[in-house]
Formats: structure tokens, sequence, C-alpha cells
């Protein structure tokens, strides 16, 4: 391996509780820099687990997290990923400026250099004239493309995102998934992508990670071999529909092994 | 103009409520012949609410600085217990019950305990209007600093934030519109309070004293004009509290409150 990994989970197990649930069981992955990984499973598979985990929002019950060579907490506190949710989580008392400001205030920028870069970032997620909105003036896609702003704002080699665009209609999504490309091939960040929509997983990343549930384990992961840019003509592709058909067959086998277990 | 067309236009019916209203007390009071000590004219009470306006507006703000005094303390140190409280969840949970028992107690059954405590002056009142402010505003301002939703918290985290910074960012701001309400009810349980507090013995120089001796006094005229200088004071410190909370909203707005 050259250098170091992006984010390198070194056998992680997650219980929650005392004898509770195995959310997660021996993880071993290792993601390289650039690379836009999808972890995608079942409900119940600790994939959101797992991202928390490498952003040090959970303590692992074992092993560690460790994101370019730091402990995940260090680089918590070196603020070296962005995140974002299914849920946007704005803050409804500021406007749109302000909440994509907010990492840059509570990292001591000062207002015109704020002001400079959120202007950039706006521009990038194409919400420029948006600045003095607040976020229940906007619409779900537009929100997400808010806190996706918010997540770039201090440059992060890494960007989590759990989910963002779950809870949005299937034409947004298809466009925010191209917006998503655009922005990660302009930043060159590592991005690691939680989601439920094979399709998505498929279109987005360089490669899958297909868990499956109760315990969390890694059943396989999947190269996706489509070339990029991806536009919406890769979605038609033969390769394509290859690649969704084995991940949703992974997917298959693991709920059926569950159900006969 | 328009506006104010429409600002009117907003208020007629209300207004001619009212007016109906006081007219059909009049006239119900002189038809039904109804005696005074049951209930006065509103034009025998206007009239000694102006007579008496000497002795009643300095009683009334007599007992409103009482009121507003006891608004201050009570919730100043409902909202200092509710940041402590907040601070270390396990206590505030551990006393949550308590404090929902404590806000449903009729405190003001305490006001001749306060009166051997505090004296039958000034203290003994706003200890009691105090005493009505702090449970609500802590209880609200508590529920307000805990009902952060879990990912804006972790958010916070991810960007390297302490709990001091969790505090002044997201808990603050999301408790504002609980705190005003709770500000808001605490403004009349004030007012009631030192009034009521003042029924159990106080100076001439008190409302409450002016509601009680001019009704024992046959002066129901009087009396009646000293509720109606409460009732005004009462209004007008709610009116204050919404409109600072009008003010601050303004700078935090939140969805729920600045959708129409």
């Amino acid at each position: 391996m050259t250098g170091a990994a992006a984010v390198s989970i070194r056998n992680v197990s997650k219980t929650f509780g005392k004898g509770g649930t195995k959310a997660l069981q021996n993880i071993e992955l290792d993601f390289q820099p650039g690379e836009f990984v999808s972890l995608i499973g079942p409900s119940g598979c600790g994939k959101s687990t797992l991202l928390r985990v490498i952003g040090d929002l959970i303590d692992p019950s074992e092993g560690e997290a460790i994101i370019g060579g730091k402990t995940a907490h260090q680089a918590r506190l070196d603020r070296d990923y962005g995140m974002v949710f299914q849920e946007a989580t704005l803050m409804d008392w500021r406007t749109v400026e302000r909440n994509v400001s907010l990492p840059l205030e509570m990292m001591g920028w000062d207002r015109s250099t704020r002001r400079e870069r959120v202007r950039e970032l706006l521009e990038l997620v194409e919400l420029t004239g948006f600045e003095d909105h607040h976020p229940w003036q906007l619409s779900g896609g537009m929100q997400q493309r808010v806190a996706i702003a918010r997540a770039l704002t201090f440059n992060p080699s890494l960007i989590l995102m759990d989910e963002p665009f779950g809870a949005l209609d299937e034409m947004t999504r298809d466009r925010l998934n191209l917006e998503l490309l655009r922005i990660w091939e302009a930043t060159g960040a590592t991005v690691v992508f939680v989601t439920h929509s094979i399709a998505e997983a498929v279109f987005l990343s360089s490669r899958v990670v297909v868990m499956s549930a109760r315990p969390g384990r890694v059943q396989k992961l999947v190269e996706v071999d489509l070339a990029y840019p991806r536009t919406n003509d890769t979605r038609e592709e033969a390769r394509f529909f290859e690649l969704a058909t084995e991940v949703r067959e992974l997917l298959r086998e693991s709920h059926d092994a569950r159900e006969e277990a | 103009m328009t506006h104010l067309r429409r600002l009117l236009a907003e208020w007629a019916p209300a207004l001619a409520i009212l007016v109906v209203g006081l007219v059909g007390w009049e006239i119900a009071v002189n038809v039904l012949g109804i005696q005074k000590f049951l209930l006065p004219k509103p034009s025998e009470i206007v009239s000694a609410f102006w007579d008496e306006r000497s002795v009643l507006w300095p009683a009334g703000w007599y007992t409103f600085t009482e009121a507003f005094w006891g608004f201050v303390v009570g919730a100043s140190l409902g909202i200092a217990a509710a940041l402590v409280l907040a601070r270390f969840r396990p206590l505030g949970s551990a006393l949550m019950p308590y404090f929902i028992a404590a806000s449903a107690i009729p405190i003001i059954a305490f006001a001749p305990i306060a009166n051997a405590w505090f004296g039958i002056e000034k203290n003994s009142k706003i200890f009691i209007a105090a005493l009505l402010c702090f449970f609500p505003v802590l209880v609200n301002t508590l529920r307000g600093l805990t009902s952060v939703k879990p990912q804006q918290v972790e958010l916070m985290r991810s960007y390297a934030a302490g709990n001091p910074a969790v505090f002044r960012r997201v808990r603050i701001p999301t408790s504002l519109p609980y705190l005003f309400t709770s500000l808001k009810v605490a403004s009349v349980l004030a007012m009631i309070g030192a009034i009521v507090g003042e029924y159990f013995g106080g100076s001439q120089e008190q409302l409450g004293i002016q509601i009680k001796n001019s009704a024992a006094l046959f002066q129901f005229e009087t009396a009646w004009a000293a509720i109606l200088v409460a009732c005004i004071l009462g209004i007008g410190f709610y009116i204050v509290v919404s409109l600072a909370e009008v003010v601050t909203m303004r700078r935090y707005p939140s969805a729920g409150r600045s959708r129409r």
C-alpha cells in the first residue's frame, strides 16, 4: 500500500448496551484518498454506525478507525472531515449564508473571508442569490445543497454522508447525484456515502461496500469500473445494470441467509 | 393609510363587542336593578377610576414594582437553574418530577407564611411572585434546551465543538421560543402573585389592600376601579414581554413561528 489510507477501519466492532445487539462485527476496510465509497445494506447492518465511528461520533467497542494516519478522535478535533446527514440539519434561525459559514465562525475566520468563501460555495452548489433566505423557505433538495456547501466550507479531505438524499424524490435525487459527482471531482475529497439505494450506490461510487445485518458485517466489496465523469447516459449502460444486479443479488443473499438462520 | 384602514378593519369586530358589552352591562344593571355591591355600572366604575386616580395609580405602580421584581428574580433563577440542569442531565432528570409537581402546587397558599418570613411589606410579595414565576420558566426553558435534535449536536461535534459551543450556538437559540412562552405566562403570574399576596396583609400603598378595603367599606365601584388598574398594568406587562419576544425572534426566527 502506498501512503496513508484516507480511512482505515481496523477490526471495528460495536455492541450497543450490555450484551445488546451487535451492530458491527470485525469490520476491516481501507479507503484510498480521492475514492468515492458507498456503504449499502439492509437497515440494521450498522452502516450509519460505521460512518459515525469514522467520524468519532460513536466510540467502537473494539478496534479503531484511522483517518489519514491519525486517530478518528484527533481527525475530528482537527476538523478533517465534513458531515452531511439525511436531514439537512440546518439552523432555522440562521440564513443560508450564516448556516454555511457556521463552521468557519467556529474556526475563527473573520467576516470578510467567511463571506468570500460562502459565496464560492453557494456558487458551487448553484444557490447564488439565496444567501438571505431561511432554511424553511427552501425545498428539501435546496436545503440538502446548503448542507453540502456547509460540509465543504473548510475544505475537508474527507466527506461523510449519511443517506443525504434519502428523503428526496427520485428526480431531485438523480440531479443531486450528478451535482455531487461534479463537486467531488472539483474538490478531490474522499467520500464515504451511506445509502440504501442500489442505483445511487453504483452510479456514484468507485467501490461499493455491501453489508449484511445482525451482526453488521462486510459481505463483499464491489469494484465499480464505470468511467468518470459519469453522466445520465451512464445509468443506461449495460455495465451499470450488471453491477446493480450484482449488488442486488448480494443483498438478497444476505437477506435469505438471515431468513434461514 | 391603507395600512391604517386594514388595522381598523381587523380590530373593528373586537371593538364592537367591547362597546356592545359595556352598553349591555350598563342597561342590564339599570333595568334589572342589580345592587351596587353585586355589580356596579361601568359608568360608575369609570368615574371612580377617575376620581380616585391619585390613590389608585400610585398603589397600582407600587404593586407593579413588586410583580416586576418578582418576575425578574423568579425568571432569572428559573433560567439559571435550567442552564445548570441542562448541563448536568442526570441531575435534571432526577429533579424534573419534583419541579413539575411544584409547578402544580397552589403557591399562593404560602402567602401568609411569606409574610412571616419576609415581613408584611414588599419583600414577601416579591417572594410569592418570584416563586410563581420560577417553576414554569425553569420547566419550559429546560425543555427547550434539551429539545435539540441529536443530529444538530452531532453536527457541532463534527466541528470539534465542546459543550459550551453547543450551548451557545444550538441549545440556547432552540430554547428561545420555549423561554418566551414561559415568560409570558410568568408576567401574568407575577401580577397575580403580588396582588393576592397583598390580600394577606400589607401597607395602604398596595393595590391589593385598596381592593380589599374598598370592598370591605362597600365602595364597590372603587374596588372595581382598582381591579381595572390591575388589569391595565397586567396587560401592559404582558405586551412588553411579547414585544421583547417579537424583537428577539426576529433575530432568531424559527420555522414554526415565522411561517404564515
